[in-house]
């Protein structure tokens, strides 16, 4: 049994010039409470611009956002303390909007690499080509994938699959989901959630889901749903919630964080 | 046998006003001195080339030694029959001087149709900087054959040479070059390579050492659907200076260039140039092309210069394009990795090792890609 306590998080970024304020930063996140314990998914829906990818990248430690207050805490660790690698040692995984290209690096060569990172030693060889293998075939990648660069040449919806092979072979106590479903087709969309829905089953790991959307609600479940707004939850429900969202919209928050 | 020395007379161009392209002869008389501010000479440290400009007559010669496949074969030939071979002649000074005053050169030629599995290796040993040496070398791969080339530089010299390439019609070669000198070798060199029709040549390139390298490597096309990739791999260490100068000139239509070209500097006064020239003539319709260069930047006080250049002279082509990135690691790669548990120092080395494997695992020569990322390994140890 784990638990991720996200606490009174402020988050800031550099602001660019064209933002034209000469103090250099703008607050984005403004306080985002939020638990999660191992066997829930929880959905944090919202407008673009409220802030939800800043919240994953902050929990993952992405350098350009700056925490100015709060905690993130993995079972009474806080991982704000900790580097980009040792939070995913510690059980942290983020599946990003926009998976990186590293060209060169194969992605049977970085899958090695960090399996061995993460467990402390290095997998076992035979085992460890035939689960890649079956990971890969899982999320309809073809196995020859695992020779090509890192992202390199992809498809957006072959991107996302990757990143879907990686949670189930890395198996971290907690998954975060950016905008995972954005941009897949129907198809695609139903083997990222059939690859979310096998982790979940595990019934000792976590997920927060980030979306823009209700679509991927049809096929996963989630215990929780928050409405996120202008840096902070602005209302948590079940699922019909998010009903209630795919019928009327955020305005009604929009609205409400605005005056 | 005719001398051909002019490339619009042999394939009918028009000619083009450009200092893409220069006006290529033998004679020494026609390429001026430099005085360092000429475009094709302004990033080279002229002072460092040893006197080679000068072209002061030397009888000292590499140590050859040679690995020849069944069928191929290496001979001496006259400095007349080489300048007969139908590939353009030098473009610049150093490139004539080396013709000039090689007395001969050396041929290695794939007879037609023969198709040879093993590499044929050359490798070219210099026995001490104080000596100067000019060279002469003649590649010819014959009608349908197909061959894996490694010139291999090893040693030290202050080395001058001229290098043809012919790879006939339906032909096709990879050239392999390694440039693995010893830190006070000054190796400057003109590889001048014509594509047939519907050949492929692949040539590879990776500088490691010498305390000046300057190379120039053109491509030119005697018939249309010939392709040419120009792939090359660069470290430059304190105080070195590296230059490799690249042009596809595409005299013939349906042909193709890619030139891809990555770089690691680190150390004070590291200094790279790569230029990347490309140019589509009138008849050249129907092309494709694409030059890039990245490098790596690892330290302060190295430089890295990077030019190209593209000049189209046709409407009707397929595609061209260039690109060119300097740089320190990319913050977005090592995120990436991170973000899967890798360490930070280990994320740095899959991200420079894949920066050059990239190129390393194109060669079909397993040994030379094992010694290349040993190599790698070796410049960045201390990374």
């Amino acid at each position: 049994m784990a638990t991720l306590e996200i606490k009174n998080l402020h988050v800031s970024v550099a602001a660019s010039d064209d933002d034209g304020g000469s103090d250099g930063a703008k607050e984005i996140l403004r306080g985002v409470n939020l638990t999660i314990k191992s066997g829930e998914v929880h959905a944090i829906m919202g407008p673009n611009g409220s802030g939800k990818s800043t919240l994953a990248y902050s929990i993952a430690g992405h350098p350009k956002y700056d925490v100015t207050d709060g905690e993130v805490l993995l079972d009474g660790q806080n991982v704000l303390e900790l580097s980009v690698d040792e939070r995913a040692r510690a059980g942290l995984f983020l599946a990003m909007q926009y998976p990186v290209e590293v060209p060169g690096v194969s992605v049977a060569n970085f899958l090695r690499t960090a399996k061995t990172a993460i467990d402390g030693e290095a997998p076992k060889l035979r085992t460890w080509i035939k689960d890649v293998n079956a990971a890969l075939e899982r999320v309809t990648l073809d196995p020859a994938f695992a020779q090509r660069s890192v992202n390199e040449g992809f498809s957006g919806g072959e991107k996302k699959r990757h990143e879907i092979a990686q949670l189930e072979l890395l198996n971290p106590k907690f998954a975060v989901l950016d905008e995972t479903d954005s941009g897949l087709d129907i198809d695609a969309l139903k083997v990222v959630s059939d690859g979310v829905n096998r982790y979940s089953a595990q019934g000792d790991r976590g997920v927060l889901l980030i979306t823009h959307y209700t679509r991927i609600l049809r096929y996963i479940q989630p215990d929780f749903v928050h409405v996120f707004v202008a840096g902070r939850l602005a209302e948590t429900g079940g699922r019909e919630l998010a009903d209630e969202l795919e019928a009327s919209g955020y305005d009604k928050y929009v609205k409400a964080a605005a005056v | 046998m005719t001398v051909v020395d002019n490339i619009e007379n042999v394939l009918e161009l028009d000619h083009v006003e450009s200092h893409l392209h220069p006006e290529p002869s033998y004679d020494v008389a026609t390429h001026p001195v430099p005085t360092g501010m000429e475009e094709i000479w302004r990033f080279t440290p002229l002072k460092r080339l040893r006197g080679l400009l000068e072209g002061a007559p030397s009888d000292a010669h590499l140590t050859w030694e040679q690995q020849l496949p069944e069928g191929v074969t290496l001979s001496e030939i006259s400095t007349e029959q080489a300048q007969a071979l139908a590939v353009s002649a030098p473009l610049d000074r150093l490139g004539a001087l080396a013709a000039a005053n090689a007395g001969g050169a050396m041929l290695l030629d794939v007879p037609a149709d023969l198709v040879v599995d093993e590499p044929i290796r050359l490798t070219l040993r210099g026995n001490g900087a104080s000596e100067t040496v000019w060279g002469h070398v003649v590649i010819r791969v014959g009608l349908h054959a197909k061959a894996t080339v490694l010139v291999d530089h090893v040693g030290s010299a202050a080395y001058d040479a001229f290098t043809q390439v012919v790879v006939s019609d339906g032909a096709q070669l990879d050239l392999v070059t390694v440039n693995d000198w010893d830190d006070d070798a000054v190796h400057t060199e003109q590889v001048n390579i014509r594509v047939g029709r519907d050949a492929t040549v692949r040539a590879f390139e990776f500088t490691l050492g010498g305390d000046l390298v300057r190379t120039s490597t053109n491509v030119d096309y005697a018939g249309p659907g010939g392709s040419a990739d120009l792939l090359g791999v660069y470290f430059a260490d304190a105080g070195q200076h590296i230059e490799h100068r690249l042009f596809a000139d595409h005299t013939a239509p349906r042909t193709r260039s890619n030139v891809l070209y990555k770089g690691a500097l680190q150390g004070k006064g590291a200094h790279t140039v790569w230029i990347g020239n490309v140019l589509i003539r009138k008849v050249a319709e129907g092309i494709e092309t694409f030059e890039q260069n990245d490098n790596l930047v690892l330290t302060d006080g190295a430089r890295a210069d990077s030019v190209p250049n593209l000049e189209i002279e046709t409407g009707d082509i397929a595609g061209a394009g260039h690109a060119s990135t300097t740089g320190r690691f990319d913050d977005q790669h090592l995120f990436y990795l991170q973000s899967r548990g890798i360490p930070e120092d280990e994320a740095r080395r899959l991200v420079v090792h894949g920066f050059f494997n990239d190129i390393i695992r194109r060669i079909g020569i397993p040994d030379v890609q094992e010694r290349l990322v040993t190599a790698v390994e070796h410049e960045l140890a201390d990374v």
